[in-house]
């Protein structure tokens, strides 16, 4: 069984002024992070390089095309487009180890080869997502079939977030 | 005013890039990384380099440790707050930015400013 797939058809579920919002608010985000950073000092500007104000528009992005899709099946959604904004809000808490470890390497590295800080931060971040992300997985499952068991293979848990 | 064209439009592309690829992979909670994905931090971090040289970077990027630790709390409380106290989606990540910025504050004033 294949971990991660592809899915080009989720791109047609966009809308043209989604993908205009996303781009304006990540223009926004880094010019805001600039201006921070020119009117407090690097200090507080460097804070704002992880704001997670992009995170705020793509879950609601994938809450409203869940419950868009749901709505065509003739179904209300509200509630599957909460749950797949939590799964995505799971997945953000574990890219953000990624970007923690992004900082570290960058921190480290930028002063003896620029080009090497950007590649190397840039692959300790796919790393660490990566792995932290598997290994919930990982655990997620044992966890699942250790509840089957426990209730005759009829549980299932319901957290998404732990 | 160049300068803050340039960080636009380099910010726009970035964040676009990583958020058609999260679109675009399956299941949702590994495409959720490319919700944390460090976008805007290279686009300004290039910018930082280019305009003011590494030691700056290098100073914005340990400050950013303390932001990346905030944004871990925040996607959790985020997640809670969906699955638990059934908040939709926009009210849930926007009250949790009030959880984000005491966190990143808080770790900074404890690292003395320096993070």
């Amino acid at each position: 069984m294949t971990l991660v797939r592809f899915s080009p058809s989720s791109l047609r579920e966009g809308r043209c002024y989604e993908y205009l919002i996303r781009f304006a608010l990540g223009g926004a985000a880094t010019v805001f992070t600039g201006l921070v950073s020119s009117r407090y000092g690097a200090s507080i500007g460097g804070l704002f390089l992880a704001l997670p104000a992009i995170f705020c528009a793509s879950a609601t992005l994938i809450e409203k095309h869940e419950i868009r899709r749901k709505r065509e099946a003739g179904i209300s959604g509200e509630r599957r487009g909460q749950e797949a904004a939590a799964l995505d809000a799971a997945g953000a808490a574990l890219g953000a180890l990624g970007m923690l470890a992004f900082a570290i390497v960058f921190s480290l590295m930028v002063e003896s080869s620029i080009l090497g800080a950007f590649i190397g931060a840039s692959l300790a971040w796919l790393v660490v997502s990566m792995a932290a992300w598997y290994v919930r997985r990982k655990m997620r499952s044992v966890r699942k079939a250790r509840t089957a068991e426990k209730a005759g293979g009829s549980a299932v848990s319901r957290s998404r977030c732990g | 005013m160049t300068e803050y064209l340039v960080r636009f439009l380099v910010g726009g592309v970035v964040v676009s890039a990583f958020a058609m690829l999260g679109d675009v992979l399956r299941p949702k909670s590994f495409a959720g990384l490319f919700g944390a994905a460090p976008s805007v931090a290279l686009a300004t971090l290039g910018v930082a380099v280019y305009r003011h040289g590494a030691d700056y970077a290098a100073f914005q990027s340990q400050a950013m440790m303390a932001g990346a630790v905030a944004l871990a709390i925040y996607s959790v409380v985020v997640c809670h707050l969906l699955v638990r106290a059934w908040l939709r989606a926009a009210p849930a990540t926007l009250l949790s930015l009030v959880v984000w910025l005491i966190v990143a504050f808080g770790l900074l004033t404890l690292a003395g400013g320096q993070a």
